[in-house]
């Protein structure tokens, strides 16, 4: 007889049946994280992340595929810069640390960089952990670890990430490191990838700080990372300290409030499965049994919107048309029911929204018949 | 976004078609613009790919890196783009008209009229999206601060010589670009969907296809069909068949046919190199210029369908009559142009990397004028508008029932005739709050004084522009029966307060600038991308 399933392995069992068999999970990316950020309400992206779905490869069998994909130029070239300041050891990206975040401390002359290989995001998150536990055993050395795997817990189940690079300072202290190929430029960089940059970043921080609560005597995980991009247009390093103080407090928020996964695994009908290899009626059954809330930043952030787009025009939904179009229309929530309280034909006029829907309708009215005489 | 451009959106999803956003054209459209379509590799910072240039919509200048990591390819792509610009730029610098500007007298300190040179028209650049704006910016950062051999001899990879200037015009072009109602260079997708509304989110408006498909549907589809259609179909190879307006290129493009294409140039330019004849050679010459060939096809393919997007729409945007405000703003560009040109032409060094924190402040303080300009401007240009301003408070309308005649107190009694409208707008009144209407093209001004007791009425009190006579001139005051607009707020911007001039920056901004000292180049490594 088998041993009684905890919660845990129960969870993980049901999340397995839903990615479908034999299908290995995938870990939760940047793009994943970034989506969270931009929709954490819709429950639809929770279990499919949390079940660890391919959701460009699910887009694809359900018709429609998403248009994300990388140029191979921009993974060369992504890749040739990471190898360029992660070279000699670390050498040049230590001297960052040191210059940006930690002058007080003995620059680093030499630094311990850890193997980080093992079998499965397991493994390696077991070995990152196994490797920061020794760099705490080794005070005044700084430590590098390259491409480290951590666990963090959304919603009910472990998403493994896997930051550019983690330090560990001479004090002990942890700092997270992330290294993007947009330039620089005369100091400044594009804001909302500095933005999408530092919420990645406070992901992993949190995750950490989970690590480092189960380490005696805790280690201080650092909120301020370091952003290492081009400078200019150079292939040289610039560096900047960034303070994700803010981004950690949101995402830890959202992370606290979602939906459990759980729950959502609960309500689906028996049997559901998202494996790519269904026939496409079956699939999009199965999506459609879990509600979705799109957005247009969706399109952007979610291999699934196109899907969710077109079923969101389907039903005439006004959030298709973004969020504060449905935001001003009170509880008037598809197309057709606001043209219709426009046009006087329904609707209650004492709601507030429905009194100044028919003033504008009527105020466009006579500015474009004025236009036309 | 207000409920009445909302409405029109949702009018759109319901009949399939873009709805008016306006019913003016409230941007200049030049008769004869530069449009400019360029593409960029990805991964690299502007690293330029190629691009359709050019002022005749038959005949596009195409010009193309083929291996975008290539120094002097590259340079010679800003060398041939230079040969395109500055003659077009050149041909505005040239022609002036007189006009008269007030300036400071340096020694009296007093304010004088000075008779000017202002070029009699300028230059328009049109791009298809707001990513190529960015673009031109990064262009313009990545080659003002170049030295041409001529500069400086020991200059290492000099830059051809007339790339320096086009640095500066492209930084002049996109900083331009960032004060409102500018029109010296243009989005595409900003002008149009300034003009139209679709039935799509406003993030979806960013791809110009799907933009145009909105508004001018192909024969028996609807707009959110065509719209589908060019975001997402792809041809037998997996070709996006209407590409990305750019600069970025679509990653399966990339992939598929340019890596490969760029790699037979690779190959082929390694082998002309280690020819050892002159048969073999010519064989080789004959290779390369194939692969080149392969290479200037592709990115004609990707751009050359943009280009006619970019003319489809400026189509479309000249069959709107233009807005009344239009020319004085275009008037605003032809001095910005006029400025730099004279900057130019007195040998002053590029623009810096960073502004001082005089020159920086007056910048921020321009655009916040221009935007309350543009606003009004708009309002008073287009009934469209003007229905969003009334719906908000902002301005009302209506019918003018009574017209009292009354004076000031005062030595010399002037007229301040109290007038009675009847309105339907809710305006934001309060006690003696300021209103405006359009009298002849000056605005009026005009005080609350109270309001009928059914609420649809208010009562103005007239203040200027009337004359100096002790009776109103005829026609400034309005009659029983007119129909009147007032607006709550100003139709002309006053300046802000006056800033010090750069030598007496205080201490608090960093202090005086210093002698301006010509900044050095970008170091330059091997491993450089642009």
């Amino acid at each position: 007889m088998p041993p009684p399933r905890t919660r845990g392995t129960a969870l993980r069992h049901r999340l397995a049946e839903l990615r479908g068999p034999d299908v290995p999970a995938k870990a939760l990316d940047a793009r994943a994280l970034a989506a969270l950020a931009a929709n954490p309400g819709c429950a639809r992206r929770a279990i499919l992340d949390g079940a660890g779905v391919n959701k460009a490869a699910l887009a694809s069998a359900l018709g429609s595929p998403s248009a994300f994909g990388q140029s191979q130029f921009a993974l060369t070239r992504g890749n040739a810069f990471e190898a360029k300041v992660k070279a000699d050891g670390g050498a040049e990206l230590l001297r960052l640390v040191h210059e940006k975040l930690d002058r007080t401390a003995e620059p680093p002359a030499e630094a311990r960089v850890p193997d980080l290989t093992a079998t499965g995001p397991q493994g390696r998150t077991a070995r990152t952990a196994l490797e920061l536990r020794e760099a705490a055993a080794h005070p005044g050395a700084w430590t590098l670890l390259d491409h480290p795997m951590l666990a963090l817990d959304v919603a009910g189940s472990p998403a493994f990430l896997e930051p550019d690079a983690v330090v560990v300072h001479p004090d002990g202290s942890w700092t997270v490191v992330e290294i993007k190929s947009f330039p620089l430029l005369d100091g400044s960089a594009d804001p909302a990838k500095v933005g999408a940059a530092a919420r990645q970043a406070a992901v992993y921080v949190l995750a950490l700080e989970e690590l480092a609560a189960r380490v005696d005597p805790s280690p201080r995980v650092r909120h301020r990372i370091l952003l290492v991009c081009p400078r200019d247009f150079s292939n040289l390093p610039a560096a900047s300290a960034v303070d994700i103080r803010k981004q950690r407090a949101v995402t830890a928020r959202q992370l606290t409030r979602l939906t459990r996964i759980e729950d959502i695994a609960e309500t689906l009908p028996e049997g559901t499965c998202f494996s790519p290899e269904l026939p496409a009626d079956e699939l999009t059954a199965a999506v459609e049994s879990v509600p979705a809330t799109y957005a247009p930043e969706c399109l952007s952030a979610c291999e699934l919107a196109f899907h969710c787009r077109g079923r969101s025009r389907e039903t005439g939904a006004v959030t298709s048309l973004g969020r504060p179009v449905r935001a001003e229309l009170g509880g008037l929530t598809t197309v057709e029911d606001v043209l219709a309280a426009a046009r006087g034909e329904a609707g209650d006029p004492g709601d507030p929204a429905v009194a100044a829907l028919r003033r504008a309708a009527a105020l466009r009215a006579e500015a474009l018949e004025a236009a036309c005489r | 976004m207000s409920l009445i451009s909302t409405l029109a959106r949702l009018e759109a999803v319901s009949t399939g078609r873009a709805q008016p956003a306006a019913t003016v054209r409230h941007r200049h459209l030049s008769d004869r613009p530069l449009v400019f379509v360029p593409l960029i590799t990805a991964g690299e910072a502007g690293a330029p790919l190629g691009a359709l240039v050019g002022t005749d919509r038959d005949a596009p200048r195409l010009l193309v890196v083929p291996q975008p990591r290539d120094r002097d390819l590259r340079f010679a792509f800003l060398a041939e783009l230079a040969d395109v610009v500055l003659p077009y730029v050149d041909a505005y610098a040239e022609v002036v008209e007189a006009a008269e500007r007030t300036e400071t007298d340096p020694e009296t300190g007093k304010r004088v009229k000075v008779e000017v040179d202002l070029c009699a028209d300028a230059p328009q650049l049109i791009v298809p999206s707001r990513a190529g704006i960015e673009l031109v910016r990064l262009l313009g950062r990545s080659m003002r601060f170049r030295r041409t051999a001529e500069q400086d001899p020991e200059a290492p990879y000099p830059a051809p010589p007339r790339v320096p200037l086009l640095g500066r015009w492209l930084t002049h072009f996109g900083e331009r670009a960032r004060v409102p109602g500018s029109s010296l260079l243009l989005a595409m997708t900003d002008v149009l969907g300034r003009h139209w509304a679709t039935g799509q989110s406003t993030l979806e408006d960013q791809h110009l296809g799907a933009l145009l498909a909105w508004i001018d549907p192909p024969e028996g589809l609807t707009g959110a069909e065509a719209a589908l259609r060019a975001e997402l179909e792809r041809d037998a190879q997996g070709q996006l068949t209407c590409p990305p307006a750019g600069p970025a290129t679509d990653p399966a493009f990339d992939n598929k046919l340019l890596a490969p294409a760029i790699e037979r140039y690779d190959r082929a330019r390694t082998a002309l190199a280690a020819a050892e004849d002159g048969l073999e050679a010519d064989d080789r010459l004959g290779a390369l210029t194939a692969a080149e060939r392969e290479i200037r096809d592709l990115v004609l393919s990707r751009t050359l369908p943009t280009w006619e997007k970019v003319w489809q729409g400026l189509d479309l945007l000249r069959e709107l009559p233009v807005g009344a405000h239009v020319e004085e703003r275009w008037t605003r560009d032809r001095w910005s142009f006029t400025g730099h040109r004279d900057r130019v032409l007195a040998g002053e060094p590029p623009q810096p990397r960073r502004d001082d924190a005089v020159t920086a402040a007056n910048k921020l303080a321009t655009r916040e004028r221009e935007q309350a300009r543009l606003e009004a401007q708009e309002a008073l240009d287009d009934p469209l508008v003007m229905a969003g301003r009334r719906l908000s408070g902002e301005a009302f309308a209506g019918e003018v029932t009574d017209v009292v005649m009354a004076y000031s107190e005062g030595k010399r009694p002037s007229p301040r005739p109290l007038v009675t409208v009847r309105t339907d707008d809710r305006p934001h009144l309060g006690e003696r709050t300021k209103v405006y209407r359009s009298l002849g093209g000056k605005p009026q001004s005009a005080e609350f004084v109270g309001a009928e007791e059914d609420g649809a009425s208010v009562v103005l009190r007239i203040l200027d522009k009337m004359g100096r006579g002790k009776e109103p001139e005829p026609g400034s005051v309005p009659e029983k029966g007119d129909r009147v607009c007032f607006t709550l707020f100003e139709h002309e911007q006053r300046g802000g307060a006056k800033l010090p001039d750069p030598e007496e920056t205080p201490w608090t901004h960093g202090g005086p600038p210093g002698e301006a000292t010509l900044e050095a180049a970008d170091p330059v490594t091997a491993e450089d991308v642009l």
